[in-house]
């Protein structure tokens, strides 16, 4: 929104309001807005007449006068007594609450790699361990810890052939004693080595989120900034396929409501090595959120030396004007496969997977949308909240005035996972789900 | 593996031993001085005394050379007083102030020193167990042999994370030096009411992992224990528990009912095995120092606490810039 017209004037000059009172109604492109005063005063004059087109944002529109001062002063005074603005584009509300060292900047739209770049297919896997085999080659400091992860050669395969090449003074198998080893892991973070923390599944790190928290992700700030712990928590998250409820859980809006920890959740091959690598040398805390069902997927890999993905900024996989689809992880594959069906029928989904979830790129996800006007979210993790709770509320302070309908968050039903495979595949989110819910907020 | 009480005394000179009673006076005279300005209201939230307990730290930092760290949980001026920190930034702190130890945003409970080594100061009890255990494994990876002396008491001798540090320690040989501070009540649940086992220490025998019971009111004693302790871990042998039997004289925080322990127990105690005046009694009897000698320490420690005080109630709140920094390294 730029402009609009100033449709009625509810007042004239000469008359007392007060803060709150309903001076006049301006249309946008959106919709009619009710325009109030802001301080308590009287109207010295009206600078835009009733019916006035094209009223750009930020244009003064009448004077208000203070106790003491008169029409005539209005000339001087038009500065600062200016009756506020048409409504404004607002690009940050003061009234979000803040997310530390984060704020909503232009989202940087650079591709990934550049046009004619070598590429080749990877699976999630191999990207992986690609992603620390590299940092631990680069930096002696760099070591893995975890369970399986040397002999067995990682529970999941990840970290294959680590132990041959680095050795198992760099490739520690740690017996099953999570809050133990995930403490020793922060620790040795504080004493100036960079960790890499396996839990065979993050369903087991609640078993040392005690130290992922209170330990790793406070101490710099506890510290007045002296020390912290530049260290990666990573490993499988989520459901998988028929393991039960106490495997199953995704914890992504679970770390994303810590400040101190930096998380991230990728859905390519090329984004979970370039976003690990950027994990790696990070120096704070990093929850990295894999996915096993992903990790036997492939995907197109810049084959080129030393490949970075920054945090916080989010990729957009489809451009489309119809509605947003916001995503990550696991959860892209299920918002891919919904737009390319909605796209049969003419809808063109705008696809974005966010990937770090803190720092989130909220300035991509408002952009689309004050572009698109719907939004959904898709994540397999539980409603009550879910980071598609989060995105809804951003949106919702940031660029209500864009929305044409409510924003849905599909995410995994409100159940313990169950073990039935029928059962299983109802409580995940579903592409269906995801269609529907494009369907109701493009009202198609 | 070693069994039996120390009882051994270690050969230590006047210098030395005047040197314990200062930096063991200083902290007695610190945790006094903030226990009046809490009650002033000057220091909020929760500030947990050390008084009673200055012989383990003051013994074991006598044992300690450069580059070794040390870590604990909340009971920690004590710890900060006898490595070397400032008194003047740890009561600021205390104070909540910009020139305190964390910038006024860590408190009693949460305090470090890069420079000092002293890595917390940390407020859930156990979990600095595996942190400590850490910071040997980075000793242990850059293959020098600094030790790391691991703070923690009674009552967090019954966190399941405890034995699980104590196996990975004694599986990959860490140069860590558990020092269980017994004061004999976890808050306020006296040992035989939450511990199985009257030998903490002893548990490590599970593990394989040698120590010993120490008289914790006797600074010479833990000196020594802590001697042999030192030599084991620097030796590359693993780690090495020391049961350090103390007792606090005050309550365990400074709300406290003070309703599970007589007043007379105390009192005894204070009578009788205090650790100021054991060594006190040993300078004098033993014509190391005259009264006069103890006298201007007495005077050099008195205001050496009022200046920190001072500085403390002058340095100025932190800016509220601050509540935003410092949450994130720069990447």
């Amino acid at each position: 929104m730029e402009e609009g017209t100033l449709a009625k004037w509810l007042v004239k000059e000469g008359d007392k309001v007060s803060s709150g009172d309903i001076m006049a109604e301006i249309e946008t492109d959106k919709a009619t807005m009710e325009f109030e005063a802001v301080d308590e005063g009287t109207i010295g004059k009206i600078l835009v007449e009733e019916g006035t087109e094209g009223v750009k944002v930020n244009t003064p529109i009448a004077v208000l006068l203070e106790d003491g001062e008169s029409a005539d002063d209005v000339e001087t005074a038009k500065a600062e007594k200016s009756s506020a603005p048409a409504p404004a584009e607002k690009e940050q509300s003061s009234e979000t609450a803040p997310t530390a060292g984060m704020t909503h900047p232009e989202p940087d739209t650079e591709p990934d790699w550049p046009e004619g770049t070598k590429i080749k297919q990877q699976t999630v896997r191999e990207a992986l361990r690609d992603a620390m085999a590299e940092e631990m080659r680069r930096d002696e400091n760099v070591f893995v810890m975890g369970e399986e992860v040397a002999e067995y050669q990682g529970a999941y395969k990840i970290t294959q052939g680590m132990l041959d090449e680095f050795g198992p003074k760099r490739v520690i198998d740690t017996p099953i004693t999570e809050h133990g080893f995930a403490g020793i892991g922060v620790g040795a973070a504080f004493g100036g080595l960079k960790p890499i923390v396996e839990f065979m599944t993050f369903n087991f790190a609640m078993q040392a989120i005690d130290h992922i928290i209170n330990s790793a992700a406070k101490t710099l700030y506890m510290s007045g900034g002296q020390m912290g712990a530049p260290m990666v928590f990573r490993g499988p998250n989520g459901a998988a396929a028929r393991v039960g409820a106490q495997h199953s859980q995704d914890y992504a809006a679970w770390y994303m409501q810590i400040p101190g920890l930096k998380v991230v959740m990728p859905y390519s091959a090329s984004d979970y090595k370039g976003l690990m690598k950027t994990a790696i040398r990070d120096p704070n805390p990093v929850i990295f959120l894999e996915n096993e069902i992903l990790y036997g997927r492939s995907f197109d890999v810049p084959d080129v030396e030393d490949y970075t993905v920054p945090f916080g900024k989010a990729r957009i996989w489809r451009e489309g004007s119809d509605v947003t689809i916001v995503s990550f992880g696991i959860g892209m594959s299920y918002a891919l496969e919904a737009a390319e069906k909605l796209a049969k029928d003419g809808i063109e989904a705008e696809v974005i997977d966010l990937r770090t979830l803190r720092p989130m790129d909220t300035a991509s996800i408002l952009k689309s949308v004050k572009k698109t006007n719907r939004c959904v979210t898709v994540e397999e993790g539980w409603p009550q909240p879910s980071v598609g709770s989060y995105i809804s509320s951003v949106i919702m302070q940031e660029a209500f005035d864009y929305l044409d309908a409510p924003v849905i968050n599909c995410t995994g039903k409100d159940v313990p996972m169950p073990y039935a495979a029928n059962l299983e595949k109802h409580a995940l989110v579903t592409t269906d789900e995801v269609i529907e819910a494009v369907r109701k907020v493009t009202y198609k | 593996m070693a069994v039996k009480k120390s009882t051994k005394k270690p050969n230590v000179s006047a210098d030395e031993l005047k040197a314990y009673y200062r930096d063991m006076l200083l902290i007695r005279r610190f945790e006094e001085k903030a226990g009046q300005l809490y009650g002033m209201g000057l220091i909020g939230g929760f500030c947990h005394l050390y008084i009673g307990q200055e012989a383990v730290v003051v013994g074991l930092e006598a044992t300690a050379k450069e580059g070794d760290s040390r870590i604990t949980t909340y009971r920690d001026h004590g710890h900060m007083l006898a490595c070397g920190m400032d008194p003047n930034g740890v009561m600021a702190e205390l104070t909540g102030r910009e020139d305190g130890y964390s910038k006024g945003k860590g408190g009693s409970m949460h305090m470090f020193s890069k420079d000092k080594k002293f890595y917390g100061g940390h407020g859930i009890v156990g979990a600095n167990v595996p942190l400590g255990a850490g910071i040997a494994f980075a000793d242990k990876y850059k293959g020098n042999d600094n030790v790391t002396f691991t703070y923690f008491g009674d009552g967090a001798a019954n966190q399941g994370q405890v034995y699980e540090t104590f196996n990975m320690s004694a599986l990959w040989k860490l140069p860590v030096i558990f020092v269980i501070e017994n004061n004999q009540y976890a808050m306020g649940t006296s040992q035989q009411r939450s511990t199985s086992s009257a030998e903490i220490w002893e548990r490590g025998k599970a593990f394989g992992i040698p120590g010993e019971a120490v008289d914790g009111m006797d600074v010479l004693a833990v000196k020594a224990a802590g001697e042999t302790a030192v030599a084991h871990c620097r030796s590359g042998e693993g780690p090495y528990i020391l049961e350090i039997k103390t007792y606090r004289y005050r309550g365990h925080s400074m709300s406290d009912p003070a309703k599970y322990r007589t007043r007379e127990e105390v009192q005894k105690m204070r009578d009788e095995r205090d650790p100021i005046e054991g060594v006190r009694k040993l300078l004098l009897e033993g014509d190391h120092a005259t009264e006069d000698d103890l006298k201007a320490i007495d005077k050099e420690i008195k205001q050496i606490v009022n200046d920190s005080a001072e500085f403390a109630k002058n340095s100025p709140e932190p800016s509220l810039d601050e509540l935003w920094t410092d949450i994130y390294a720069e990447a």
